[in-house]
């Protein structure tokens, strides 16, 4: 009985936890349960998430990707100073930064598959260079429009409206960025689980030496696996410009702590035990539901890092009590 | 010198989970005497010597120095009565970023006895003295991590004077080493004797075993067989004593038409572990490849497959070449290897049986780069009744099955791939009588449809059983052949062992 409950707790305790959280803010603030803030808080995390499905891919293979937070920040000004600096247009404004995030995954790939760096030291150092190349190349400034340059020119741009739209327009009610989220958990989760590639992706991550002898290009994947995580990263980058209207500098060096915690919170989410996207996305909206809802409270800001490391020490317990079970 | 009188075992028996592993053996070591322990791999003698050295507690006996009775429970009791081993993994005992001087003395500096203070160059200079008493100038400041494999045993057995030993263990010192280095070795062990210290020598390679021992002891299935003066008996009365009855399994080997050349290997090479090997396999043949454990079996088979790079040699699959430099290529170029270390490289164990099986051939299930589940499914239940795979469902993660299962379930992955050649490392390793058998039979099947079997196995009655061809290998380098049926276990023990000379 006892140990029904303990599986049970396991597989579903994260979900039940949402709904107890859900609840209680719900019946403390009557504005909480409303269409608006529910799409408030998913669009909060959109950007988020992105990064986090880049951590849980870099995970699945059993790697991990410090880089992220960097490559938000670089894109982030990347995007912002092509239309304020440059003046350039839409589609080079969107591919850059890609191009961008791929190109930081490829470092990444080679110091790790080639060099044989491990994974935390070698993103690590990346992290490092990525975020100095940013602040470098913006002089440690943000950047907003006709923004004032030192020797007292101002820059010829403006953000795009087009572009400002990805970030802050409406899809039938819903909001842009929060339907691309949507796109890409489903789009990420299907590619992981359903198709070749995926399924060698996580068999990679599950024993790389077996999956190797079993005819597995298991370098390949692993390379691509960090290319995708920079070009997530990426994607979260211009999010990010597009949502706020400005590059700010050092945007991104929150995130790859908040991403890393959605993934591990994901771990408990239906007893998986591993990385995976769907488990991702609920920690995500755990965190956000955690921000909005203790912001109403009026909770200080600083005191919502505790609670969420607090839930983060709650979902990781669950998880390796129940995997430390599991193996004696 | 050492004083205290001879060591004896009394009446050792010891049990694993209700099966018999040491049934009442009695073993003695005189101070100053080389003693031989030999016997084939599971005759009981590294239960024996773990329980000496105190890894493993005895279930009834006594150990004895000199009519004085010990208790040992610990490597640390049988340390403070002198008894130490010498194990094969020399790495593991060694601090590689300590210096020779640190490693030799690592027991007093580890110790929370003595002073506060070490005196360093006090250390190195009795070091050296030591090294020197063996006769080895290996520098004290060096790096144990810049040693070569021979001079870390020496640092090891050096460490042995250090610390006052009067009985060492030395298991299968000489396996990683080359001839001269061994040579080296034995005037140590010369040096060892004349301290009055006596030793158990731990070998498969019965040439040394005569060479430098005074007395050679036997064991089978867990009993003392023969004890005698190393000099009064023969070669052939040891290989008869270690392997008693002949082989009395039986195999269920069909008759299949043998056709045409199918696999052909030509001086491949890496390293010291395979020094040149020359083979080949016809299609619907079973060729095993039989030696003693480290002859370098599963590092032929890790090159063959791609899993390591050659330094050179050629690889041909039915006329084309197969040089595989990745297991991808390998699998690509039909070639299938179900390895020796199952639970690590064979199979995932965190990974489902379906998704275990489908692993190799997900190009073929899939469309457009997605899986077709139902395919996937279909496929290994199919595998899963054609192979006897017992499991609650495809579903189950493959770590829970049994090994003789999971065993299945790493030869199924490539019954549906395009393979033509299949490489077998030890495919019988932990695996119950009953899936054996399966096995034994699945590789008969595939002879059957026309594939070709290379089987690398040290149990020599499977070879002997199965295989249409038995190559020996010896050393990295295949040193004999025989057909099928020309060939007694005694004389592949012979061949496996002592390499190229006669049988005299």
């Amino acid at each position: 009985m006892n140990n029904r409950l303990l599986q049970f707790s396991y597989k579903y305790g994260a979900l039940i936890f949402i709904a107890l959280v859900i609840l209680f803010f719900s019946l403390n603030n009557e504005y909480f349960f409303t269409r608006s803030n529910l799409l408030d808080i998913l669009r909060s995390i959109s950007i988020l998430t992105f990064v986090a499905i880049g951590v849980t891919i870099s995970l699945t293979v059993d790697g991990f990707d410090l880089s992220v937070g960097s490559t938000v920040s670089l894109t982030t000004v990347a995007t912002a100073t092509m239309m304020i600096w440059y003046e350039l247009p839409l589609a080079v404004v969107l591919i850059v930064p890609l191009v961008i995030g791929a190109a930081v995954g490829l470092l990444n790939a080679f110091l790790i598959v080639k060099v044989r760096i491990p994974d935390l030291l070698a993103t690590l150092a990346v992290m490092y260079i990525v975020s100095g190349v940013h602040k470098t190349y913006t002089k440690g400034y943000s950047i907003y429009n006709n923004m004032q340059f030192q020797d007292g020119t101002k820059a010829p741009g403006v953000m795009n409206p087009d572009f400002l739209w990805i970030g802050q327009g409406k899809l039938l009610g819903v909001p842009f960025p929060v339907i691309l989220m949507i796109l890409a958990v489903i789009g990420a989760h299907i590619f992981l689980k359903y198709t070749r590639f995926g399924r060698q992706t996580t068999m990679t991550g599950g024993n790389e030496e077996a999956a190797r002898l079993s005819g597995v290009r298991v370098r390949r994947v692993r390379a691509w696996a960090y290319v995708a995580s920079g070009v997530f990263a990426a994607i979260g980058g211009i999010l990010y410009t597009a949502r706020v209207g400005s590059g700010q500098i050092d945007a991104g060096a929150p995130m790859l702590m908040d991403a890393v915690a959605a993934v591990f919170v994901g771990y408990s989410v239906f007893g998986a035990g591993r990385p995976n996207i769907i488990g991702t996305f609920v920690g995500a909206v755990l965190t956000g539901i955690l921000i909005n809802g203790l912001t109403m409270l009026h909770v200080q800001y600083y005191t919502t890092d505790i609670i969420k490391g607090a839930v983060l020490v709650l979902a990781l317990t669950v998880t390796f009590v129940h995997l430390s079970r599991k193996k004696a | 010198m050492s004083g205290g009188g001879e060591l004896t075992m009394n009446n050792i028996t010891k049990s694993f989970a209700g099966v018999s592993a040491l049934g009442g053996v009695d073993f003695t070591v005189r101070p100053g005497e080389v003693h031989a322990l030999l016997g084939a791999n599971g005759a009981g003698k590294s239960t024996l010597m773990k329980i000496l050295s105190g890894a493993y507690e005895s279930d009834g006996g006594t150990i004895a120095i000199g009519g004085r009775q010990l208790t040992i429970g610990s490597p640390a009791d049988a340390k403070a009565e002198g008894i130490h081993c010498v194990y094969q993994e020399v790495d593991t005992s060694l601090v590689p970023h300590l210096s020779v001087a640190e490693n030799m003395m690592l027991d007093r500096i580890a110790s929370g006895k003595g002073p506060v203070w070490l005196n360093w160059s006090a250390m190195s200079r009795e070091a050296e003295a030591v090294l020197a008493r063996i006769g080895s100038r290996i520098p004290v400041r060096r790096k144990a991590e810049e040693l070569t494999l021979a001079e870390k045993q020496i640092v090891l057995i050096a460490r042995l004077l250090v610390q006052k030993a009067k009985f060492v263990i030395l298991d299968e010192p000489t396996a990683p080493l080359s001839l001269e280095e061994a040579d080296r070795l034995f005037k140590i062990v010369d040096e060892l004797k004349k301290q009055g210290i006596g030793i158990v020598f731990i070998s498969h390679r019965l040439p040394e075993v005569k060479q430098i021992s005074d007395r050679i002891t036997v064991m089978r299935d867990g009993k003392v067989v023969l004890t005698e003066e190393a000099a009064s008996v023969a070669t052939g009365d040891i290989v008869r004593a270690m392997l008693g009855r002949s082989f009395e399994e039986e195999y269920p080997k069909t008759d299949v038409p043998i056709g045409e050349t199918l696999f052909e290997v030509e001086d491949i090479a890496a390293g010291h572990r395979v020094r040149g090997v020359n083979l080949t396999v016809r299609r619907g043949e079973v060729v095993a490849v039989v030696g003693l454990v480290g002859a370098g079996k599963t590092e032929l088979s890790r090159l063959l497959f791609g899993a390591d790079r050659a330094d050179r040699g050629k690889v041909r699959l039915a006329g084309k070449t197969a040089n595989a430099a990745s297991p991808a290529d390998a699998v690509r170029a039909g070639l299938a290897l179900v390895p020796e270390e199952r639970r690590k490289e064979g199979i995932l164990v965190g990974s489902s049986v379906l998704h275990n099986l489908s692993l190799p051939i997900l190009s073929q299930l899939s469309r457009i780069g997605f899986i077709s589940r139902l395919a996937e499914r279909r496929h290994a239940e199919g595998m899963i009744g054609q192979l006897g795979i017992r499991t609650a469902s495809s579903g189950l993660l493959t770590g829970y099955l049994s090994g003789g299962n999971q065993q299945k379930v790493a030869i199924g992955k490539w019954m549906a791939t395009d393979a033509e050649v299949f490489l077998f490392d030890e495919p019988t390793k932990g695996v119950d009588v009953g899936a054996k058998r399966d096995i034994f039979r699945i590789i008969g099947e595939l002879a059957a449809a026309g594939k070709g079997i290379l089987y690398l196995t040290c149990e020599f009655a499977e070879a002997l059983g199965l295989a249409d061809r038995i190559l020996v290998m010896c050393d990295g380098a295949i040193v004999k052949e025989f057909a099928r049926g020309d060939v007694t276990m005694e004389e592949l023990l012979y061949y496996a062992s002592a390499g190229k000379e006669d049988l005299s």
